[in-house]
């Protein structure tokens, strides 16, 4: 072939591979280390695991980013999949053109721009209308849904122009109402690009720290907003630990993700083969 | 070059003729897939030649290595007497019409054309000359400041043919030229694409899955089928004179029986078979009792509802199964007694006055054929 | 069904009546869908913008909230609007905010560049993979994603520390007899954004050279054209919408960031995301805060704009 990789091809992914992954199995190991000092080896100890789990704020935080992921990515999948659904299917209405804007706009806004502009709302809006009375798990989750929203509109946009119409054309052909053609082979079809953009809000609302660390009030600490108030001192080897339990489930999750993709293929695979069995 | 007086016609014929290119042994392996298998050809200077043959047979792999964009796994391939083994694509005397057309959509039809002759440091105006010249060759002078996307299907292969002439290769290579045209533009550009292969004189090698196709264009066809070559010749004896079951099958249609010799002598054969016997005059050395195959085209089966006058070889009687009318011809189904079903096309030349036809279904019918139309094969 | 031989002006009309009522409802559901995820945006996201422009021309007071009211009824019942641009002077001319944003554009740009000279090659060799290997490759490059950007940051303030794996590696070794100082460094603040954005850098490269026709690259050797003009002459110039918008995805978050700078470049390396967020977490000039805000957008406005279109263009073609 000539289009093949060339050496000089080759050696750059394997190079970029490593410098993305490396960093990433260093932070796993010193979790291991004994000593005190990160970098300094000081031989195999599970001790900073234990220090992670005896401590309360560590699991508080992870009790209220989880909360947060999962209030966040349901309404961010709902708001984004009826954003989704306006923007493709809808035609032109008063607004798109402003409605394009804002559903495209949190895409690319610094998150200090966000976080702060979401934070002087939340201010005056407790002036004006007494609402929200404090900040914390609201507030966060208010911010969180404005940006997730337009992470699944994206998604969303996307397979409904790679799905088309004709399905749903065939259903109007057959009789259904619109709203019945909706509900009935719009959104069944949608549902992987929906679970797709759940799990991303879900996880953009877990990575979150600048916008959480703007909007939240006293007392309400996110896992990475508590992750930075202690790595912004130091090295500490608890943070190695809570590191790779995290890469862990990551990585478990994405196993399992796999597994369901590779058994789709499978049938997939072996629907054809039935198929061509039936033609023969 | 083409008007050389001493070239002959059919050079492959000439025991003295010095081919253009040629293809020794030609193996190429993808893994364990074996896509072209130890072939030999020889091309001649002026030629037009077409292989041809279905998706993955090995055609396009085989024009690929002669473009140098696939090395052949052994076996050598020359161009003009020069080794291409270690000649990489930008140095060949090669140029490739793509069958993706591969026009760079970033500039003018102008600029596309002269890309090549840029790389080989062609001073400017003769680029301008040249560029010029060629797209009045291809029609396309008004268009030369347009972008591919700009133009039609039509359009867009005269560029890429455009292209790849203008740089005066002494081979051009033409991948699926026709493909992505529509059926009468199609047409229409064969003959297009043989006239400019007249006027300028340069060997042509096109790689095509029609057979219509290959019949116009072509002085010479190769059939090929899994890698290799079934069969090179024109397109009259590629048609008429088949060497195998898969050749007669391939390019149009025929009627295959399987039969035996009864017969064998210097100037005909009989073959005993399911059509009943079949006389063919002409010899074909090989032994009574021996398994063949006859093959009869369908349009050299005649067709009646008069009974022969008098009974010989080569007859055979049966009911209209079915029609398939096609305007200038038709196709008829015809269901022999022991329910074989035999293929006859006949030109529709008389008007039907009552809008029906002579021959209908269900009619019974006696087909007959000549002495010289039946084609022996032996594979 | 329902027009039969009965048919008449009354049941006509109330047929056509029952239908406009039909075309209301679905209009009005249509309505909704829009108008739910409009309204949200339009509250939380497109007013806070225009609040924040309100403070930044507003004055300071010592109050909660820190700043003046924009508009005000006095006693007569007259609007007065005060309007004051004297944070935005006073921004313009304080050497610590222009010498921060310069520093913050020079960094975000060199970054963009390391990432496109690292990315380009690495999302060709994927491009040029074979069909698995590249589905694997692609998945490597994304899965980073899915982990924590703040700890892939911590991750080099490991590798990067005085007694970190790389100064340590170095002296064991023996290159190095005393430890190189990196983190806390500008040159630390570029190693974090190069390694957190090069995924947005990769991505959107392989997307474009996943479209591009390898027939144009053979047609360009077939004319004659060695490797390396082929590059600069079709490959480059097509992958250029590529570039482009992954340079923006690098750019503009690049420009705003705050935790790389913060962790990574100490209180060395200013970067106008790491001021504006001081600037409001000491709650002290609310206004001035929010003026740097407006100008940082200011700033980013353009390219995102460009971004947007290139969006829009890419939608369109689908």
């Amino acid at each position: 072939m000539y289009n093949k990789r060339s050496g000089f091809l080759t050696f750059m992914v394997t190079a970029g591979l490593a410098f993305l992954y490396i960093p990433m199995i260093l932070l796993v190991i010193y979790s291991f280390n004994k000593s005190k000092l990160v970098p300094v080896w000081g031989g195999w100890s599970t001790r900073w695991y234990s220090v992670l789990f005896q401590s309360e704020d560590v699991w508080e935080a992870v009790s209220l980013s989880l909360k947060i992921a999962v209030v966040n990515a349901t309404f961010a999948t709902i708001l984004g999949t009826l954003a989704g659904l306006a923007m493709v299917r809808f035609g032109r209405f008063r607004g798109r053109t402003l409605f394009g804007g804002m559903l495209v706009a949190p895409l690319v806004m610094p998150e200090v721009i966000t976080g702060l502009s979401l934070l002087v709302l939340f201010i005056s809006l407790n002036q004006i209308i007494g609402w929200p009375a404090e900040r914390g798990f609201t507030t966060i989750t208010i911010a969180h849904i404005t940006f997730s929203l337009a992470y699944v509109a994206v998604i969303i946009q996307a397979r409904l122009t790679g799905m088309g119409e004709t399905l749903e054309e065939a259903a109007l052909d057959l009789g259904a109402k619109p709203f019945r053609v909706l509900t009935d082979i719009t959104v069944p079809r949608l549902a992987p690009g929906m679970v797709a953009g759940w799990l991303l809000a879900f996880t953009l609302s877990l990575d979150d720290l600048v916008i959480a660390s703007f909007v939240t009030g006293p007392g309400a600490n996110t896992l990475p907003i508590l992750i930075f108030s202690r790595i912004r001192l130091g090295l500490r080897p608890d943070i190695n630990a809570l590191a790779t339990i995290i890469i862990l489930f990551v990585a478990i999750c994405v196993a399992i993700a796999a597994l369901i993709m590779y058994q789709q293929q499978k049938r997939i695979e072996r629907d054809e083969q039935i198929a061509n069995q039936e033609v023969l | 070059m083409a008007g050389e007086p001493t070239a002959s016609e059919t050079p492959w014929l000439d025991q003295d003729a010095k081919p253009f290119i040629c293809i020794k042994g030609v193996t190429k392996k993808f893994g364990e897939f074996i896509a072209v298998n130890n072939v030999d050809l020889d091309i001649y200077q002026g030629e037009l030649f077409c292989l041809l043959g279905g998706s993955g047979c090995g055609k396009t792999t085989l024009l690929r290595m002669l473009a140098g964009f696939e090395t052949p796994t052994s076996g050598q391939i020359l161009i003009d007497g020069i080794d291409m083994s270690n000649v990489p694509p930008y140095e060949r005397p090669t140029n490739m019409m793509f069958q993706s057309y591969a026009l760079f959509p970033h500039m003018t039809v102008e600029k596309n054309v002269a890309f090549g002759l840029k790389q080989d440091k062609v001073p400017n105006d003769e680029i301008t000359d040249r560029v010029h010249d060629i797209l009045k060759l291809v029609e396309l002078q008004d268009f030369k400041k347009r972008k591919p996307q700009q133009l039609s299907g039509g359009q867009r292969q005269r560029v890429a043919l455009a292209r790849a002439l203008v740089k005066e290769p002494k081979l051009l290579l033409l991948d699926e030229p026709l493909a992505a045209l529509d059926k009468k533009l199609r047409e229409q550009t064969q003959f297009e694409l043989a006239n400019i292969q007249e006027q300028v004189g340069i060997t042509f090698v096109v790689v095509t899955h029609d057979q219509e196709e290959a019949m116009t264009l072509s002085s010479r066809i190769a059939v090929m089928d899994k890698g290799q070559f079934m069969q090179t010749g024109t397109p009259t004896e590629i048609y008429e004179f088949p060497e195998s079951r898969f050749v007669a099958d391939f390019i149009g249609s025929a009627n295959i029986v399987e039969g035996k010799i009864t017969e064998d002598n210097a100037d005909h054969v009989r073959v005993s078979t399911d059509l009943g016997e079949i006389y063919i005059d002409h010899g074909q050395s090989t032994k009574e009792g021996s398994r063949v195959w006859v093959a009869i085209r369908p349009e050299k089966v005649h067709l009646s509802k008069k009974p022969p006058s008098k009974k010989g070889p080569n007859q055979a009687e049966g009911m209209v199964d079915d029609i398939g009318y096609l305007g200038n011809t038709s196709i008829y189904k015809i269901r022999l007694k022991n329910d074989r079903i035999i293929d006859v096309t006949a030109p529709n030349q008389i008007r039907p006055k009552s809008r029906t036809h002579q021959i209908t279904w269900e009619d019974k019918v006696y087909l007959g054929w000549d002495a010289s139309s039946a084609m022996l094969l032996k594979k | 069904m329902t027009e039969t031989s009965y048919s008449n002006d009354s049941i006509s009309s109330s047929t056509q009546l029952l239908r406009q009522v039909m075309r209301r409802l679905q209009a009005g559901w249509r309505t909704i869908v829009i108008l739910i995820p409009f309204l949200w945006l339009l509250i939380f996201f497109l007013t806070p913008f225009f609040i924040v422009a309100k403070i930044s021309v507003a004055e300071v007071v010592i109050a909660s909230p820190p700043f003046t009211k924009m508009i005000e009824w006095t006693d007569s019942g007259i609007m007065t609007v005060r309007l004051v641009f004297d944070n935005f002077l006073y921004i313009l001319n304080d050497s610590l905010y222009s010498s921060t944003y310069i520093n913050s554009l020079k960094i975000s740009i060199t970054s963009t560049i390391l990432c496109l000279l690292i990315g380009y090659p690495i999302a060709y060799g994927i491009v040029r993979s074979g069909p698995l290997a590249k589905k694997l490759l692609l998945f490597a490059i994304i899965l980073p994603f899915w982990t924590s950007f703040l700890l892939r940051v911590y991750a080099w303030m490991g590798l990067l520390a005085d007694q970190g794996t790389i100064n340590n590696l170095l002296i064991s070794l023996g290159l190095i007899d005393e430890p190189i100082r990196m983190l806390y460094t500008e040159f630390a603040v570029y190693v974090g954004i190069v390694y957190t954005y090069m995924p947005f850098m990769i991505l959107p490269l392989y997307a474009n050279m996943e479209k591009l026709d390898g027939a144009l690259n053979e047609a360009a050797a077939d004319l004659g054209s060695k490797p390396t003009n082929t590059f600069f002459k079709v490959t480059l110039p097509l992958t250029m919408p590529g570039v482009i918008a992954g340079a923006l995805l690098v750019f503009i978050p690049a420009t705003g960031e705050y935790v790389i700078p913060d962790l990574l470049g100490g209180g060395n390396v200013n970067m106008i995301g790491r001021i504006l967020y001081n600037e409001f977490a000491r709650n002290v000039d609310w206004p001035v805060a929010s003026a740097v805000a407006i100008v940082l957008l200011f700033l980013l406005v353009l390219p995102m704009a460009v971004y947007q279109h290139y969006q829009g263009k890419a939608t369109e073609e689908q």
